[in-house]
C-alpha cells in the first residue's frame, strides 16, 4: 500500500517494544461483538494510481464541464477564469498540507496571508474589519443574522425577497430551532427592488434587515435608506454580496452604511466545483468585531519586536467558551481564502475594476441581444452580470431542452422557487469575461428555436 | 527599530549592521533562505495587475447610478512578484509535506496528490452546482458512491453529504435529534456532553438551542456510565459522545450507554473526529450510534489547508434518516442519480429538517476522499487503522518512562497517545515543552486538551510516518522532556530558530489589529 510506510518487520518490533503480541491486542477495549474480522464485506481492495484514476475519470466524463460549451449560469456561483498562478500557490505544500496555524511561529505563512485576505475583503466590502472565512455564503448569512440578535436582543429578522432561496432556507432551517423570527415572501417578477417593503416593516423589534446586493434576480438597489431607517430603530443592516467581482464597479456596501457585510467568495480564485468548498465572506464595523463569528487573525510582535501574526480574540471561540461561543465553527475555508486573496493581489484595484466592467459590459451585450427574441423581456433596469429574462414559457423544460442542445443556458427561476408558480417564467442569466460572443450568438439562435 | 506606543513596527525592518554584542547580523535582517515577506499592501500598488484582460464592448452601463467612485485600495502585484510574495511566505509555514505533524484529534496524514489531480477534472472541478442534472450525471454518481462507502464503513443506514465541516456535520447530527424528538411530540431541552468533548460538541447543542450538561470521566478517562445513567431523564434528548475519546481511549461501555440513552427516550450523537483509530475495525453502527460526523479531511486525508476546507458528512441510524437534510442523491431504479431538493422533496423526503448549506456539500472534497478510500480499498483501511494505533502506543510506551501517561496503566490507547505535565520543574509548562519541539524541527503536538488532564499534550503521529520517523520524534521528544524536568531555563524562551520568536498574543487580544493600515496613519492616529 503505496501510503503506508511500515513494514511487516517494523510492526514486529514496535509491538515487541510495546509489549503486544499482535495488533489485536491493542483493541482489547473494543467489545467483543463490535469487532470485525477481516475486511468490510462488499468493498473493493486498495488499486493502484492507473486503476483509481480511470475510476475517477470516467465518472468525470458523465458531467458536461462549463468550459466545453455556451454557459450562463450563476444565482451565487459564477464561472470566472482564475489564473495559472493561483492554483500553482495554493498547491504548495506548505499552505495545502498545513493545519489551523494554532502555533503562529511556524504558522506566519498561512497567517499573514490571512491577515492579508482579511484587510482586502475589508476593503472590497467598505467595513472595518473582516474574519478568516466561513464556510460559503449562505452560512455566513446565517451567522450574520444571529450576530445581529446577539448586539440588539432582538430575534426579528427582514429577510428581502432579493436574498438567495438557498439562503433563505438555510435560514429558515435553523431559525425553526433557534425560535429566531424571520420575515419573507419570494420576489416578483418586477424591475424594481423590494426596498420600499423593507423600510415599511422595519420597526422597534427588529434585529437585522438582510438584503442581497446586487440581488437574485439581479437587481441593483441602493441600500441607504434601508440602513438609514434599520439605523433609527436601533437594528442593523446586513448586506449579502453573492458575486464579489460587482464590487469592482459597484458602491460598496459598507459606503451605504451596512453594518455586516457578508458574501459568497468563490467567483475570486475559486472555481465552480458543484458547489463546494467555497469560501464565506464577512465584514463588519468595528465596534462589533468582538460579536463576530470564526478566527480572526491578528497583528502583534514577537519576544524581539518583529512583526509576526496570531489567531487572536479567541475567547469568542469554541475551544474556549464552549457553549457560549459565538458560534460553533472551526475549520472554516482557509485554502479557498488564500486562493481568493492570491487572485485578488494579481487583479489588483485596476484589474479588478477592469474585470468588473468586462463583465458588466459583455453582460449588457447579452441582455440586449436576447431581450431582442421574440417572447423574451429583460426584467432589469440596472445589474451587474447577471440578469433575469421574462420567458413566454416555463424555462425549466427549456433549460432541460437547450442543454440536450449542450448549451447552459442559465438558472430557471422554477427550480429556485418551485412553490411560487408565475417565477417558472423567469431565467437567470449570468455572463462574465468567459463568455464569448459566439456562444452569445449559439445561445440566442438555440433560445429562439426552443420559444418558436 | 523604531516602534509606536504601542509595540507595533513602524516599518517592517530597518536596516541591521554587521555586528551586535558578538551576533552576526545582515544589512537586511534576513538570514539565507529565512527572508522576511512584506504585506501586499507595503509592495503592491492599486496601478498594477497581473492579470490581463480584453476590452471591454463599448456599451452604455446600466449599474443603476451606484458606480463605485472612492478607491478600493486594494494593491496589486505583477505575477512573478505574486509568486514570489506567497512562495517566501509559504516557507514560513511548518505543514505534513515539511514534517511529522503530530497534532492530536487532527488526524494529519499525508495528502496523496493523485487526489489533488482527480478534484482538478474537468468534470468535476468546473460544472455548476445548478446545471440541470443530466448533465451531471458523473458528480451525482460519484456522491452515492462515497456516501456508499461511508454507510458500509459504519454500517449506519444513511447519510447526509452535505455539511461543510465537523462541526458543521455536528449541527447536522443535532438538528436530526431535535426534529425526531420534536416529530414524536416530545421536544426536550438538553444535550449531555462529557466534559473531555472537544469545544464544538457544546457550542453546537448551543447554536442548535438547548442547554448543555458536562457529564463526568472516571479515573480511567472514560465516561462514568453511573452518573450518566443517572442524569438522563424526560428532558435530555441527547448526549454526545467522543469515540475513542479525547483521551486517545475507546469507551468499552459504549453500547451500554447507547442503549441506556435509548431507553431513556434520547438519541446518541457520536463526534467521529476520531475515526482513524477504528476505520475498517470497528462500525459504529454496531455500537448504537444514531448520528456521526465523519471528517474526510481527517480520516480520509483532504487536505487542511491551513484551516479548511474540509467536509463533514453525517451518518445516521434508521430512527434519524427520515429527518436527513436536503439535498439527497438517490438513484434510481433506471440507474440514473437524482437531486433530491426543495423542488421534489414532499413526496418522499417531507420529514427532511431542510437545507443546512446552498448547494450540495464539498464535492471538491467528496472526489478527494473517494479517490483516497479507492487507493486503500477495505483492506487499506483496516491496514490505516491497525498502523495509526500501533504508532501511537509505540509512541505512549516508549515515552512514558521519561513523561507521565496519565491512563497509560488502564491498557493500550487508540490512535493518539496522552502525556501530562506532572514533574516538570522550574515552572516550565506544556507550551515550553511544545516551542521547544518547534526548534528541533517538529510541529507540536494538541497543548491543552483534553481539558480533563493537566496541561495536557495529546500526540496523534498517525499511520502515514515511518518508523525511523516515530523514532527520529521519540529522540526529540524524550530530549525536550526530559530539558523540561531538569527546568532547563533555555525552554521558556523557546523557539529560537524558527521563523518568529514567541509572538505576544496578549497584546493582539487588548488592541486588536485585523487589518492593515497605512503606517503614517496609523502612527498619526496612535499618537
Amino acid at each position: 500500500m503505496r501510503y503506508l510506510p511500515l513494514t511487516p518487520d517494523d510492526r514486529q518490533s514496535m509491538l515487541a517494544t510495546i509489549g503486544a503480541q499482535s495488533v489485536d491486542d491493542l483493541f482489547v477495549d473494543v467489545p467483543e461483538e463490535a469487532r470485525l474480522n477481516g475486511p468490510i464485506h462488499g468493498l473493493p481492495m486498495h488499486a493502484g494510481e492507473m486503476a483509481v484514476e480511470a475510476h475517477m475519470k470516467a465518472l468525470a466524463k458523465k458531467n458536461h464541464a462549463a468550459g466545453d460549451m455556451p454557459f450562463f449560469l450563476g444565482a451565487g456561483a459564477y464561472r470566472h477564469h482564475v489564473p495559472a498562478s493561483v492554483d500553482h500557490i495554493i498547491q504548495r505544500g506548505e499552505f495545502l498540507t498545513a493545519y489551523t496555524p494554532y502555533q503562529p511561529e511556524i504558522a506566519q505563512g498561512t497567517l499573514q496571508t490571512l491577515f492579508e485576505f482579511q484587510t482586502q475583503v475589508a476593503r472590497l466590502f467598505g467595513v472595518d474589519v473582516a474574519n478568516a472565512s466561513m464556510y460559503d455564503g449562505s452560512t455566513a448569512c446565517w451567522e450574520a443574522i444571529t450576530m445581529a440578535r446577539r448586539i440588539t436582543k432582538r430575534g426579528k429578522a427582514i429577510l428581502s425577497s432579493g436574498l438567495h432561496p438557498h439562503y433563505v432556507s438555510v435560514a429558515k432551517t435553523m431559525a425553526r430551532f433557534t425560535k429566531d423570527n424571520l420575515s419573507y415572501q419570494a420576489p416578483t417578477l418586477d424591475a424594481a427592488t423590494d426596498g420600499q417593503n423593507m423600510l415599511d416593516q422595519i420597526d422597534d423589534e427588529t434585529s437585522c434587515v438582510v438584503v442581497q446586493y446586487p440581488d437574485i434576480l439581479g437587481r441593483i438597489g441602493d441600500l441607504s435608506a434601508i440602513a438609514e431607517k434599520a439605523h433609527q430603530h436601533k437594528a442593523l443592516l446586513i448586506a449579502v454580496v453573492t458575486e464579489p467581482v460587482a464590487l469592482g464597479a459597484i458602491k460598496s456596501p459598507g459606503e451605504m452604511d451596512a453594518d455586516i457585510v457578508v458574501g459568497e467568495g468563490q467567483s475570486i480564485g475559486v472555481g465552480l466545483q458543484f458547489g463546494g468548498p467555497y469560501v464565506g465572506l464577512f465584514g463588519c464595523k468595528q465596534k462589533y468585531v468582538r460579536q463576530m463569528p470564526g478566527r480572526l487573525c491578528g497583528e502583534t510582535v514577537d519576544a524581539e519586536g518583529k512583526r509576526g501574526f496570531v489567531l487572536t480574540l479567541s475567547t469568542r471561540e469554541q475551544h474556549i467558551r464552549r457553549e457560549k461561543a459565538t458560534s460553533n465553527i472551526c475549520t472554516n475555508s482557509g485554502l479557498c481564502a488564500l486562493a481568493f486573496s492570491a487572485h485578488m493581489t494579481l487583479l489588483g484595484e485596476k484589474g479588478l475594476r477592469e474585470l468588473a466592467m468586462l463583465n458588466h459590459k459583455k453582460a449588457v451585450q447579452a441582455a440586449d441581444r436576447l431581450s431582442q427574441l421574440d417572447g423574451v423581456k429583460l426584467l432589469n433596469d440596472s445589474f451587474f452580470n447577471e440578469f433575469t429574462l421574462v420567458l413566454d414559457a416555463d424555462s425549466r423544460p427549456l433549460v432541460r431542452k437547450l442543454a440536450d442542445q449542450r448549451i447552459l443556458a442559465g438558472v430557471s427561476l422554477g427550480r429556485l422557487y418551485p412553490e411560487v408558480t408565475p417565477l417558472a417564467h423567469g431565467l437567470l442569466v449570468a455572463v462574465t469575461e468567459t463568455s464569448t460572443e459566439e456562444e452569445l450568438e449559439q445561445f440566442a439562435t438555440a433560445l429562439e428555436g426552443a420559444l418558436s | 527599530m523604531s516602534m509606536l506606543s504601542e509595540g507595533r513596527p513602524t516599518r517592517q525592518e530597518e536596516n541591521l549592521q554587521m555586528t551586535d554584542d558578538g551576533s552576526i547580523t545582515t544589512h537586511t535582517g534576513n538570514r539565507a533562505l529565512m527572508v522576511d515577506e512584506p504585506l501586499i499592501f507595503e509592495i503592491g500598488s492599486s496601478d498594477r495587475s497581473g492579470v490581463d484582460l480584453p476590452e471591454a464592448p463599448q456599451v452604455e452601463s446600466r449599474l443603476g447610478g451606484l458606480e463605485r467612485e472612492a478607491p478600493i485600495a486594494i494593491p496589486g502585484l505583477s505575477e512573478g512578484e505574486m509568486v514570489r510574495h506567497y512562495t517566501r511566505l509559504s516557507r514560513q509555514n511548518y505543514a505534513i509535506d515539511v514534517g511529522l505533524f503530530p497534532l492530536g484529534s487532527c488526524t494529519m496524514k499525508h495528502n496523496p496528490r493523485l487526489n489533488e489531480k482527480m478534484a482538478r477534472l474537468k468534470g468535476f472541478a468546473d460544472i455548476h452546482p445548478l446545471q440541470p442534472v443530466d448533465t451531471v450525471q458523473g458528480a451525482l454518481e460519484l456522491i452515492h458512491e462515497l456516501a456508499e462507502w461511508l454507510k458500509a464503513l459504519t454500517g449506519m443506514p444513511a447519510v447526509a453529504m452535505s455539511p461543510k465541516a465537523g462541526a458543521h456535520g455536528e449541527l447536522c447530527g443535532i438538528l436530526a435529534i431535535r426534529s425526531a424528538l420534536e416529530a414524536r411530540g416530545d421536544a426536550r431541552e438538553v444535550i449531555l456532553v462529557p466534559e473531555s468533548a472537544h469545544g464544538t460538541n457544546p457550542a453546537t447543542a448551543a447554536f442548535a438551542g438547548y442547554k448543555v450538561e458536562d457529564i463526568p470521566a472516571n479515573k480511567d478517562g472514560r465516561v462514568d456510565l453511573e452518573a450518566l445513567k443517572a442524569r438522563l431523564g424526560p428532558d435530555v434528548a441527547g448526549v454526545m459522545i467522543t469515540n475513542p475519546n479525547t483521551c486517545g481511549l475507546f469507551e468499552p461501555d459504549m453500547k451500554k450507554i447507547s442503549d441506556a440513552v435509548h431507553a431513556a427516550g434520547a438519541l446518541v450523537y457520536c463526534d467521529g473526529a476520531n475515526f482513524n483509530a477504528i476505520v475498517g475495525r470497528v462500525r459504529p453502527g454496531d455500537l448504537g450510534v444514531d448520528a456521526m460526523h465523519i471528517n474526510l479531511h481527517k480520516t480520509f486525508s483532504t487536505p487542511h489547508g491551513g484551516g479548511g476546507p474540509g467536509s463533514g458528512p453525517v451518518v445516521f441510524s434508521e430512527a434519524l434518516a427520515p429527518f436527513a437534510p436536503l439535498p439527497i442523491v438517490e438513484k434510481m431504479d433506471n440507474g440514473h442519480f437524482r437531486l433530491v431538493e426543495e423542488e421534489t422533496a414532499e413526496d418522499h423526503h417531507s420529514n427532511s429538517f431542510g437545507r443546512m448549506v446552498a448547494f450540495h456539500g464539498q464535492m471538491g472534497m467528496f472526489t478527494r476522499a473517494l479517490a483516497y478510500m479507492l487507493s486503500h480499498g477495505a483492506d487499506g483501511l483496516k491496514q490505516v487503522s491497525e498502523d495509526a494505533v500501533l504508532n501511537a502506543n509505540y509512541i505512549l510506551r516508549s515515552l512514558e518512562g521519561v513523561l507521565d501517561a496519565p491512563f497509560a496503566k488502564s491498557g493500550p490507547c487508540m490512535h493518539e497517545a496522552l502525556f501530562s505535565d506532572k514533574g516538570f520543574a522550574n515552572d516550565l509548562s506544556t507550551l515550553d515543552l511544545a516551542k521547544g519541539m518547534i526548534d528541533e524541527g517538529y510541529h507540536p503536538m494538541t497543548m491543552y486538551f483534553p481539558l480533563v488532564v493537566h496541561g495536557a499534550m495529546l500526540v496523534e503521529p498517525t499511520e502515514t510516518e515511518s518508523k525511523a520517523a516515530i523514532d527520529q520524534f521519540i529522540g526529540a521528544f524524550r530530549s525536550v522532556a526530559e530539558r523540561a524536568k531538569a527546568g532547563d531555563e533555555l525552554l521558556k524562551s523557546a523557539p529560537y530558530f524558527a521563523p518568529r520568536r514567541r509572538l505576544d498574543e496578549t497584546q493582539a487580544a487588548r488592541k486588536p489589529i485585523l487589518v492593515w493600515t497605512e503606517a503614517e496613519d496609523f502612527a498619526e492616529a496612535a499618537e
